[in-house]
């Protein structure tokens, strides 16, 4: 029984780990119409920029939170005004090459910069060590943590898009954007705030992941597959979507890594081919929801 | 099964008005609801074989939508639709096609990066079958160059054969749409506002190729328009859809003198056939 | 020779089409036969650079058969190179088969697998294409990579030599200048054959559903089954080069199947230019020779093939050889 709450638990803290992220994915692809390739490198620079700050600069750990996350998103309103401005209007084809070529970019500059071994980040002090919980199981103080990210996120983004004024805008963007215009809205600020909003919450989930996992330059790959996923079995450009495939998610590593860790690898792709057999565009379907 | 406000009146009609037991398309309470809005609903109708029907009603009145279920673009909500004495319910587009139906869209749906010929020969192709033929060469297969130069000709778009379709003017692209269309040897043709941003000769050229199709071939036309020259002048009978039902169906004497449809629809209509 | 502009001035002058045309013929003959004298002309180490290119390239063009044909991009093509790569290696090191019977069996196993890969991805728009292809080829590189029992797992396949070639021809494979003319041939002949299967009604009906695939379908095809066709069959074509690759790297590795791997066609093809046959052809000998310079160099050849791609894809989108012709042809 302990064995299967700690499982579960597990799920939970990975899922809503990558629910950060992928509903980051989500957002920027239901607004603008966009899959940023790069989207797991923004990540992997999130942890990267997270390794720096702590082991390299001596940040307090939460500042780098507030701060590694930000120059990100700085970043990426750079790459959306230097580059993506060219591809938004034209195929669909030419944005995702760009973001492709942006991911090849991103991949090798954190490569130079900080070299091929791992690193590894310890996590604060005040969130260092195990807890005792219900059951006697000991479970890290940290994952706890990211579990409490996690669902304060979700609320979070909840609430931005339901009920405030730019969650809102957001949502008229992505079902009608000539529309959106119209009723001027800035759209050119919209769509350079999506995509840093986009970038932020990725790098976010990179700097909260960076205590709990090891930083290494394949790290951007493995969690674009799994935003990929997580998308294509949630629906694309849906909000409960996102969360729905990160928790399926989760608990298919959690469950899977507990008690089939043979052919862990292939259940997610396995879950993946599932779904698109019987709802081919989602559980939640096509752009069920922002 | 029959409407009862249908007349078939024969006095006033400068041809033989087909029969009414030769029904090519049966379409039964026909409906499509997006979310709380229905597009389309309650839609009875009887398409006689080789009548020409118009389609009529302001924009918003689900002539479109109409269209889309017909052809399978749509999936409707509830309803039936038998063409020919298949059910054609919900089938996709493809195998509608397949069985005689064709469309013209109101926005130009052509293949603008090929030359006007490879449109039509892409629909040739299509209907004859060859489109699995990997080792010929597509652009010396004779029949059907022939077939698609024969088409082009009746459309007087063989000067702009060699052209790419993107470079050519507005009016001439959906001449180009209607040969397309036709390519596939319809038997029931749907066209969209075909007559759309046409030049005055443009819409000559329109109206004469479906009098003398009809004269010649097997095909019953649909066609939305504005245009109510083209309308009356084609139009054994016409629909009036309002609201995505069906606000009248009869002849067009019967139509213009309809007070529903006079108040409604037909009150600038008419100034402008009269001037 | 172009994928649509056939006529890529706005009138069509006949003259001026069969001039072109007969320039193209007599530039590609010139080039045939420099090929075939390449390793007398020029340096030992040139031979393994014209092998690679003749390689990628072909796999370029089994790529752009889904992306300039039929509008699909697809983020996961070296699984079937890579994986016609592994049925050579594992063939040659277990059986000791001739070389034709290998490329053979991997022609078919890509085909295969391409044909149950594209069976899930094809269903959907590109944008879940896009990303499906890169799954998809993650996982068969994530199978690959893990499945040590079989596949060797990062080591790879090796140890292998390639002693005979079929059909009673006796070559000494083992030689750079022979394998390096066995793959010229067996390229040429599959590049011939694509180009007569790009000049088909199957090639017109890809052509059109890449412009409008919606159209396609109101003219009675099932689009869907077309796109798998020619998903299957660019799946082949990779898989014959990747069963080149093999011998030629004397290993059937990982990498074969990664992603970055994937990248390469891609990137190749909007190099050279997407909108015409021999585009990924020009895109591969640029990429290839440009690799060979920068990696002389530096570490950064990645970063240099993301800056380049971003370029081309901003300011250049018809490639090196859409450039070129269109820039020949405002000229006129």
């Amino acid at each position: 029984m302990g064995s299967l709450s700690l499982a579960l638990l597990n799920s939970l803290d990975i899922g809503l780990l990558l629910f950060i992220i992928a509903v980051g994915l989500s957002i920027v692809f239901g607004v603008l119409s966009v899959i940023n390739f790069a989207h797991g490198a923004l990540y992997m620079l999130g942890a990267y920029l997270a390794f720096s700050c702590i082991n390299g600069l001596g940040m307090p750990f939460w500042l780098t939170v507030l701060v590694a996350p930000l120059a990100v998103a700085a970043l990426a309103v750079l790459i959306d005004r230097l580059m993506m401005r060219f591809v938004y209007q034209r195929e669909p084809a030419d944005s995702l090459l760009l973001t492709f070529a942006l991911l090849l970019i991103l991949n090798e500059s954190v490569r130079l910069t900080w070299g091929t071994g791992i690193h590894v980040v310890e996590p604060p002090a005040l969130l260092q060590g195990t807890i005792t919980l219900f059951g006697g199981i000991q479970y890290p103080l940290y994952n706890l943590f990211v579990i409490a990210i996690g669902g304060v996120a979700l609320v979070g983004l909840w609430l931005l898009f339901n009920k405030t004024r730019v969650g809102k805008i957001m949502r008229a963007a992505a079902l009608d954007r000539d529309m959106a215009q119209v009723l001027c809205i800035n759209t050119r600020l919209v769509v350079t705030g999506v995509f840093a909003f986009g970038a932020w919450l990725a790098a976010l989930g990179g700097v909260v992941a960076a205590p709990m996992r090891s930083i290494d330059p394949g790290m951007g790959d493995k969690i674009i597959i799994e935003s990929f996923i997580i998308v294509v079995i949630g629906g694309l450009g849906s909000f409960p979507g996102a969360l729905l495939g990160a928790l399926i998610l989760g608990l298919i590593h959690g469950l899977g890594g507990r008690y089939l860790p043979q052919i862990n690898l292939m259940l997610p792709f396995v879950g993946m081919a599932i779904v698109l057999l019987l709802k081919p565009h989602g559980l939640m379907g096509r752009r069920a929801s922002l | 099964m029959m409407d009862d406000d249908r007349h078939v009146d024969t006095s006033t009609a400068a041809r033989a008005q087909p029969t009414s037991d030769d029904v090519i398309l049966q379409v039964s309470n026909l409906g499509k609801q997006f979310g709380g809005v229905a597009a389309v609903s309650g839609v009875d109708l009887d398409v006689y074989r080789h009548e020409t029907l118009a389609i009529i009603g302001p924009n918003g009145a689900g002539k479109t939508t109409f269209y889309n279920l017909l052809s399978g673009r749509m999936q409707p909500t509830s309803g039936r639709i038998v063409f020919d004495g298949r059910d054609i319910t919900g089938l996709p587009p493809h195998r509608i096609s397949r069985l005689g139906v064709s469309r013209s869209f109101q926005i130009n749906n052509i293949f603008e990066d090929m030359t006007v010929r490879e449109n039509v020969e892409v629909a040739v192709t299509a209907f004859r079958g060859d489109s699995h033929r990997w080792a010929n060469v597509a652009s010396r297969n004779v029949p059907i160059q022939d077939e698609a130069d024969g088409l082009l000709a009746r459309l007087s778009l063989s000067t702009l054969a060699d052209r790419r379709a993107g470079t050519i003017s507005y009016g001439d692209k959906r001449l180009v749409e209607i040969a397309v269309v036709l390519a596939t040897r319809p038997h029931l043709v749907l066209l969209d506002e075909p007559t759309a941003g046409m030049t005055p000769d443009e819409t000559h050229r329109v109206t004469d190729l479906i009098m003398s199709l009809r004269a010649s071939g097997d095909y019953t036309f649909l066609i939305t328009e504005h245009d109510m020259n083209v309308v009356f002048g084609l139009a054994d009978r016409i629909l009036v859809m309002h609201r995505g039902q069906k606000l009248v169906l009869g002849t067009p004497q019967e139509v213009r003198t309809h007070p529903e449809v006079r108040r409604a629809y037909l009150g600038d209509a008419e100034e402008e056939i009269a001037t | 020779m172009s994928t649509d502009n056939q006529t890529m001035t706005v009138s069509s002058r006949p003259s001026r089409k069969s001039s072109l045309r007969r320039i193209t013929v007599l530039v590609l003959t010139v080039m045939l036969v420099l090929l075939i004298a390449l390793p007398w002309l020029v340096p030992y180490f040139y031979i393994f650079i014209a092998t690679e290119i003749l390689i990628l390239g072909l796999f370029a063009a089994s790529f752009n058969l889904i992306f300039g044909y039929t509008g699909m991009l697809s983020f996961g093509h070296a699984a079937f190179f890579g994986m016609g790569s592994y049925v050579v290696a594992m063939l040659l090191q277990s059986f000791q088969w001739p070389l034709l019977a290998c490329l053979l069996a991997a022609v078919m196993v890509a085909a295969l697998l391409a044909w149950v890969i594209g069976f899930f991805c094809v269903r959907l728009n590109e944008v879940y294409f896009a990303m499906l292809t890169l799954a998809f080829g993650m996982m068969v590189f994530a199978v690959a990579h893990q499945w040590r029992s079989v596949t060797n797992g990062s080591d790879g396949i090796a140890g292998f030599s390639v002693t005979s070639f079929g059909l009673g021809l006796e070559l000494t494979l083992g030689n750079p200048s022979v394998y390096y003319h066995v793959v010229l041939v067996l390229v040429v002949l599959a590049v011939a054959l694509l180009y007569l299967i790009c000049r088909s009604s199957f090639g017109l009906t890809l052509r059109a559903i890449r412009q409008n695939p919606e159209r396609v379908a109101f003219c009675g095809l099932n689009v869907r089954r077309y796109r798998l066709a020619a998903f299957t069959v660019a799946g082949a074509f990779a898989g014959l080069a990747g069963g080149l690759m093999a011998p030629f790297l004397r290993i059937a590795s990982p990498e074969l199947l990664h992603w970055s791997m994937s990248a390469e066609p891609v990137l190749m093809t909007i190099l050279g230019g997407s909108g015409y046959f021999l585009g990924p052809f020009v895109g591969a000998g640029v990429f290839v020779l440009l690799e060979t310079w920068v990696t002389s160099m530096t570490q950064a050849w990645m970063l240099v093939l993301g800056i380049i791609l971003a370029l081309m894809v901003m300011f250049f989108r018809r490639g090196l050889l859409g450039t070129i012709l269109h820039w020949l042809q405002e000229r006129k």
